[in-house]
């Protein structure tokens, strides 16, 4: 990383990967990745499909063991103590996870008292999430009944119910039209440096992380780059972020990794 | 401690609510083991007589002897249709909140145990109230006394159910599990028939299922407890299972030994 770029901070890291690896049989899905998400922005993790985007994220919540390697959470061991971790975490996984017959509020209620979350803070918490993405008035409503754009949203306003230090979205504009996934990124990147959190999102769509502060790209299981946006644009001489990106999965480095 | 209890009552208020919109699962609970209750045992209340053993001090009719049984019956289906649910949360992703909660993961699975017991003894009560109407014999203090057995058989039962979906991981193939759990559950029991009945007819080998099967302590201890005694061995088989299934099926969950992290796209 660049002394004097943008959004140099010298805050621990809110997670620490280190050497991370997993594998499903035969196929090294995870291959001694390392990186680390800082505080106060958005490191965007790009990747195309099958990248090992999903995997990494089932290790960060604790769903998956990795087979080798360490990640460290504001500055603990995970795996010696997961739910202090847990307990500081909002995730958005990448296929949608609601209970359909429950209202939208009830979802959200469920979500709070599983966090701890009950009486007025917890109301206070989950009309402040409705709010903010504009979906108070569709509490009351079955979630079945809403749109899967609407449902998506739901989703991010229940990660944020919790006040979490660590954001992990999985794909968050999935299912969204082109005005709301603008919307999401503005309301994540404002939310990133409004509440110093740290945000880790995992995408494919270059565009909607243009503005972030920090750029990890995966490849087949392996870290092929870490920097700034800009750093990855002037490594392969591209005009722009998504070109840059494609150059890099395409590159060298990465049919490297393809013959592993 | 507070975080605990708050999680508890939010997976424990979860399946209440849900219960509460899938009525037709209470009323299949209820007429299910009625419907035995009342035409299977009025066409057998002559062909099975019925000694007297403990905890019977008098001769008993067919349907009295029933009874416990059904109640049985009713508890294994809620521990079954429980786990049901667990399959259910595991195909909506939903799961993946309950696994991310910051409680240990025995935990949110004693808790889906804790709300499965509650539904199951809610629904024996009610098949209890059914037999009131139909009049069937049973002491006035019965479902008092019956209160401790109730939660410790429907805890085994759903504990058995939960063990089972650590192996049995698709909906459709649940459902089919079910039927092969249940039935032979239930005839291999002392349900319907005490074991003598079965010792007399020759059916050793029988017997012997009927021996092993824990769905048999779990009726005995009903059995008695609706006479206000305590039949301690099958209390404590009954204890011994619950513990053992909820061990084993809390291991089975645990991604460092159990079955969950080897299937790359499973929970995806």
């Amino acid at each position: 990383m660049t002394p004097g770029a943008r959004g140099v901070n010298e805050a621990r890291p809110s997670v620490e990967i280190a050497a991370l690896s997993k594998s499903y049989g035969r196929t090294r899905a995870l291959d001694e990745v390392s990186f680390a998400v800082r505080p106060g922005g958005v490191t965007a993790l790009l990747g195309l499909n099958g990248a090992g985007k999903t995997t990494l994220f089932q290790i960060l919540t604790g769903l998956f063991v990795a087979d080798a390697g360490r990640v460290r959470m504001f500055g603990v061991d995970f795996a010696s103590a997961p739910t202090a971790a847990l307990a500081r975490l909002g995730v958005v996984f990448q296929q949608p996870v609601h209970d359909l017959d429950l209202t939208a509020l009830q979802n959200l209620r469920f979500y709070a008292a599983l966090h701890g979350l009950r009486g007025a803070a917890g109301r206070a918490a989950i009309e402040g999430a409705l709010a903010r993405f504009g979906i108070a008035d569709l509490a009351p409503k079955k979630v079945r009944e809403l749109s899967g754009g609407t449902r998506r949203k739901l989703e991010i306003a229940r990660a944020l119910v919790t006040t979490p230090d660590l954001l992990l979205l999985d794909e968050p504009s999935t299912g969204l039209d082109a005005r709301s996934r603008a919307d999401l990124a503005r309301d994540v990147f404002a939310l990133a440096s409004e509440r110093n959190i740290a945000v880790l999102w995992a995408t494919h769509l270059v565009h909607e992380i243009e503005a972030a502060r920090d750029v990890v790209v995966l490849h087949h299981g392996r870290v092929v780059f870490t920097g700034s946006p800009e750093d990855l644009v002037a490594r392969t001489e591209a005009r722009t972020l998504e070109e840059a990106f494609l150059a890099v999965v395409r590159g060298p480095a990465a049919s490297d990794a393809a013959a592993t | 401690m507070t975080l605990w209890l708050t999680a508890l009552a939010a997976i424990v208020g979860r399946e209440l609510l849900r219960f509460r919109y899938q009525t037709s699962r209470l009323v299949s609970a209820i007429v299910r083991p009625t419907l035995w209750l009342v035409v299977f045992s009025a066409g057998f209340q002559n062909v099975l007589g019925v000694s007297i053993t403990p905890p019977y001090e008098t001769y008993v009719t067919y349907d009295v002897y029933m009874l416990p049984g059904l109640i049985g019956m009713v508890l294994l289906f809620g521990g079954m249709q429980s786990s049901l649910s667990l399959v259910f949360d595991r195909e909506a992703g939903i799961l993946r909140l309950l696994l991310t909660a910051p409680v240990p993961r025995w935990y949110v699975l004693f808790a889906k145990l804790a709300a499965s017991t509650v539904l199951s003894v809610v629904q024996a009560y009610v098949f209890l109230a059914m037999a009131a109407l139909f009049r069937i014999d049973f002491p006035v203090l019965a479902p008092l006394t019956l209160l401790p057995a109730l939660f410790a058989a429907s805890f085994t039962l759903a504990a058995l159910g939960l063990l089972l979906t650590v192996y049995v991981r698709r909906m459709e193939s649940f459902a089919g599990t079910m039927n092969f759990v249940i039935f032979p559950a239930f005839f291999f029991s002392t349900a319907l028939y005490p074991a003598w009945k079965v010792e007399e007819s020759g059916a050793t080998w029988i017997l012997w299922v009927i021996r092993f099967n824990p769905f048999t302590y779990a009726v005995e201890l009903l059995r008695f407890a609706v006479y206000g005694q305590v039949n301690v061995l099958a209390f404590a088989i009954t204890a011994a299972v619950g513990l053992l299934s909820f061990a084993l099926a809390a291991r089975g969950y645990d991604p460092q030994k159990g079955m969950l992290g080897r299937k790359p796209r499973d929970e995806a």
